[in-house]
């Protein structure tokens, strides 16, 4: 079961190591949206710092959705989604295992850079840590939220723009508490972290649950 | 190979719907070791249908399907022993042949033949490390007929499995498929080209 698991797991990164694509271009995403706003908003360094973490989690949201339409689409249309049906690992943890290897590939990353990117919008030191800590813990979310909107779109071709019109109601509440958790002065750090947590948690076990119903019934 | 052990796919008055229309009605097979059958019919009169249902990619509508497998070491679900190559290869482009079968393997389980031996039967070791978005569609086609000889299941269930195929391919088919029920395996296939293997049952879909 844990080999069938790896298995699919190193595949994905294989692959999204040969078709490149879906992380850079979501980083590149992230980058154009980060530096275009602070020319929309002008040279008020403040307001930039003061709405810093906010313009993250967007950009962050926005660039997580850019490639999960590809998700399960993929291995639709060139029946690899058949023979995973077949295999004797459960579709839901075949799921999860999916949505951690593209979390891997687009989510990481965008972490990563996001304290590069935070000095861009003028973030102090405790600010750019707020805004990585708390993007470690919504990405997923964001991720796996998105892997229910994939997996209901799975058969459309253009399924990327109906799929953020289900996912975002949904990353709503994380962009809350995520936002609320990062900019620190406002709430108490702790507090909005922790309901962060419970609903990437929460994400992480339910949306492969999901997915997996809505993968089963796109067989049709 | 260890699936000698007698297997019965039973099928009785199956029919399947999708969505409010029938797709077919009425189709029953008693299918045992060491025995195929083909599925044949018109255009659109649900061969691939039948065999995406047997899989368990669509939702029964009536009648009953079993899988019995005696000596059976567990009880494992049929959709965990059968193959299933559709009119979809399920191959990366991306990948070269040798990993697309590993990860076949890995998939499906239960190993038999390594991508090279299973390549080799298929007469296309020269290819192993070529990825797959490289080869024709006729070699694609092989690539993925060799993923039967990588995992170990009784049950292949083929669509069309001659497509793109030339001559001396379904020849290797042929025997590949000659072998496995020899050895007590299972098989169904929907084609409009009988494989002309000696006591094929036949499934006539469409004769309402």
């Amino acid at each position: 079961m844990t080999r069938i698991l790896l298995v699919v797991f190193l595949r994905d990164l294989m692959l999204a190591r040969r078709i490149g694509g879906g992380g850079v271009l979501g980083l590149v995403f992230f980058l154009s949206l980060v530096t275009v706003v602070p020319f929309a908003i002008g040279p008020d360094l403040n307001l930039l710092s003061r709405i810093g973490p906010a313009i993250l989690w967007i950009a962050a949201l926005l660039a997580s959705l850019l490639g999960l339409d590809r998700l399960f689409q993929a291995d639709h249309e060139d029946g690899s989604l058949d023979q995973m049906l077949l295999s004797p690992a459960p579709l839901e943890l075949i799921v999860l295992v999916k949505c951690v290897a593209h979390w891997f590939v687009t989510g990481l990353p965008l972490v990563m850079l996001s304290p590069l990117f935070g000095l861009m919008l003028d973030l102090d030191g405790p600010a750019l840590r707020a805004v990585a800590a708390t993007l470690l813990v919504g990405t997923p979310a964001f991720t796996f939220l998105g892997a229910i909107g994939a997996a209901l779109t799975v058969t459309l071709r253009r399924g990327g723009l109906l799929l953020s019109i289900l996912v975002v109601p949904l990353a709503v509440p994380v962009l809350i508490f995520g936002v609320s958790a990062a900019q620190s002065g406002t709430v108490p750090f702790l507090t909005p972290f922790l309901v962060l947590c419970a609903l990437g948690l929460a994400s992480v076990a339910l949306a492969p649950i999901a997915a997996a119903a809505a993968l089963r019934g796109a067989g049709e | 190979m260890d699936i000698t052990q007698r297997c019965h796919l039973l099928i009785e008055d199956l029919s399947v719907a999708r969505g409010e229309r029938v797709v077919f009605g009425g189709v029953s097979l008693r299918l045992g070791s060491g025995e195929i059958a083909e599925v044949t019919g018109p255009n659109g009169v649900g061969k691939s249908t039948l065999l995406r249902a047997i899989a368990g990619f669509l939702p029964l509508g009536s009648g009953r399907m079993s899988w019995v497998e005696s000596e059976a070491t567990d009880s494992a679900p049929l959709a965990e022993r059968l193959h299933y190559v559709g009119h979809l290869d399920g191959l990366k482009s991306a990948l070269t042949a040798r990993e697309n079968l590993e990860i076949g393997l890995g998939i499906l389980g239960r190993g038999r033949l390594t991508p090279l031996e299973a390549l080799d039967r298929m007469e296309l070791a020269h290819v192993l490390d070529l990825p797959v978005g490289y080869l024709s569609a006729g070699q694609r086609r092989r690539v993925a007929l060799a993923r039967l000889l990588i995992a170990d299941r009784p049950l292949w269930l083929l669509d069309e499995p001659l497509t793109a195929l030339d001559r001396h391919a379904r020849a290797l088919l042929k025997a590949i498929v000659a072998d496995h029920l020899g050895s007590g395996g299972l098989m169904l296939a929907a084609t409009h080209e009988p494989l002309g293997l000696p006591g094929t049952i036949q499934v006539r879909l469409g004769a309402r």
